[in-house]
């Protein structure tokens, strides 16, 4: 078992349960022994642009301090905000002098010394285990479940932290296909979902969720996936009556089923597809 | 007399050692009518600021508990201005979009953890406020089941979250809705409805006081 300290976040153990059930479940199939980092807090959620507004790093920094006191040197993330913020913090205060006065302020923990990686689940599947291995240890085949694969904003941007290509990325459709689900083509999976406008500009929001699912629905989706809680509630609560009914998931909840976890959603959709009359279990990898 | 020099307000005075910093304002001849309670560490009135002498950092504690040190600059802050806004626990949720409906600058943390620095009671005041955000309700009445509500903490938090109003709607969340029933309680408060308890409550009724002072002595004691 490979050892991985692991930062749920807030959604993980709230609205996203289900994601991260499925993701630990198949993890541990995949020979990680999954360390929860202690009294861990949220990270922050929107990365702060102001160069000097030091405060908005003192909580991501002080996930990655309780990272180091585990004595790891990287930290994995499932939720693509979380892993925004973590990521780029830990950029931020690799300058000294930054790093200099965030360990001042914080006089009650250990020094931050950097050097932690932040990894998205994205890239642990792509670099450590790779499509092959993860094939390899699937349980039952999403038999050819057509998946949108929806990006979003932060995966992607900024250009630096990107988990993949932000132009044409293709980590994502990879591991579907690993899991013997069908990708779609699907125009507008990296276009963003409105955000935190859904507090106070539900209509723009509104507006783009029914573009998305227009575009996943028009590449004939039968569920679009996800690894951003923001963008699940939006694409999942903010639909107007006109905007297609596709059910919107956690990338978690697909890979947990297929290496054999419970998850009635996906259950519920292999056995409701148009046509669907054979078993729903193909009984191994592809 | 073992003496030392502290600060209230900005004027010194002279106190023995080993007064309580209630005690030594008393001494020094302030009459307290507010900032003062129980003087046993439970009310949470007395919170009380200091510093020492070439020390950098601004301590918070109870003043019935504290000890006076030479060199100490105190403030008493009485009262603490804190918004809670109003709610019917029966109509509620025990979830954390609960709490930030009633309290949205929950999500104005920034984990500073000066709360966790400024509580007197040791709580893990700032892992309080990270579970309300993340909804664990039982985990934020466990961690502030201490919480005397003194105020200290948000005094000094400066995302300007309001903790121990937070903290008592969590309890009561908790106990309300997420801790087992006592059924043995309900059981009994069933029988002293049914009458159960009504002949032995008379026959004490009716006793003269010597055969009151009897039955006292004769009462069965807990070894």
């Amino acid at each position: 078992m490979k050892r991985l300290a692991y930062f749920p976040g807030c959604a993980m153990k709230d609205q996203a349960r289900a994601d991260e059930a499925g993701t630990l479940h198949a993890l541990a199939l995949l020979g990680y022994e999954i360390a929860e980092i202690p009294r861990w807090n949220c990270c922050g959620t929107v990365y702060s642009l102001a160069q000097d507004d030091l405060m908005r790093h003192v909580g991501p920094v002080r996930n990655l301090v309780r990272v180091q006191g585990m004595g790891e040197r990287r930290v994995l993330t499932l939720c693509a905000m979380c892993y925004g913020t973590l990521a780029r913090s830990a950029r931020f205060v690799q300058d000294p002098e930054r790093l200099q006065r965030i360990n001042a302020f914080m006089d009650t923990e250990d020094d931050f010394r950097g050097g932690i990686e932040v990894v998205h689940l994205l890239t642990l599947l792509r670099d450590e285990v790779g499509y092959e291995k993860l094939a390899a240890r699937v349980k039952r085949s999403l038999d050819g479940l057509r998946i949108a694969t929806y990006y979003g904003c932060v995966l992607l941007r900024p250009r630096e932290f990107a988990v993949d290509d932000p132009d044409r990325p293709e980590v994502m459709e990879r591991v579907v296909e690993a899991l013997g689900g069908t990708p779609v083509a699907f125009p507008e999976r990296t276009e963003c979902c409105g955000a935190y406008l859904t507090v106070g500009r539900k209509d723009i929001v509104e507006e783009r969720v029914e573009r998305i699912l227009r575009s996943a629905r028009g590449g004939g989706a039968d569920v679009v996936v996800t690894t951003c809680p923001l963008c699940q509630f939006n694409l999942a609560e903010r639909r107007l009556p006109q905007a297609p009914s596709v059910p919107v998931l956690y990338l978690g909840q697909v890979l947990g089923w297929a290496l054999g976890a419970e998850e009635p959603a996906i259950a519920d959709l292999l056995a409701g597809r148009p046509g669907a009359s054979e078993p729903v279990c193909s009984g191994g990898a592809r | 007399m073992n003496e030392v020099t502290v600060f209230i307000m900005g004027k010194g005075y002279r106190v023995p050692a080993g007064l309580t910093i209630m005690k030594a304002m008393e001494y020094a001849g302030y009459r307290l009518t507010r900032g003062c309670g129980c003087r046993g560490g439970y009310c949470g009135a007395c919170a009380t600021v200091y510093r020492l002498k070439g020390d950098y950092r601004l301590y918070a504690d109870l003043a019935c508990q504290t000890p006076v040190q030479d060199g100490m600059y105190i403030a008493q802050l009485p009262f603490t201005p804190a918004e809670r806004p109003p709610y019917v626990l029966d109509e509620l949720k025990p979830e954390g979009a609960t709490l930030l409906a009633l309290f949205p600058e929950l999500a104005r943390c920034v984990a500073c953890n000066t709360c966790t620095k400024a509580c007197p009671q040791k709580l893990e005041v700032m892992d309080a406020v990270q579970a309300s955000l993340r909804g664990d309700i039982r985990q934020v009445a466990e961690l502030t089941f201490d919480c005397v509500s003194c105020g200290l903490c948000t005094m000094r938090c400066p995302a300007e979250i309001s903790h121990h109003h937070v903290w008592q709607l969590a309890r009561r969340l908790n106990g309300a809705y997420l801790t087992p029933r006592a059924e043995h309680v309900q059981a009994r408060v069933a029988e002293i409805a049914a009458g159960k308890f009504n002949g032995e409550l008379d026959r004490l009724v009716r006793m003269t006081r010597d055969e009151l002072v009897a039955a006292y002595k004769a009462r069965q004691i807990e070894a």
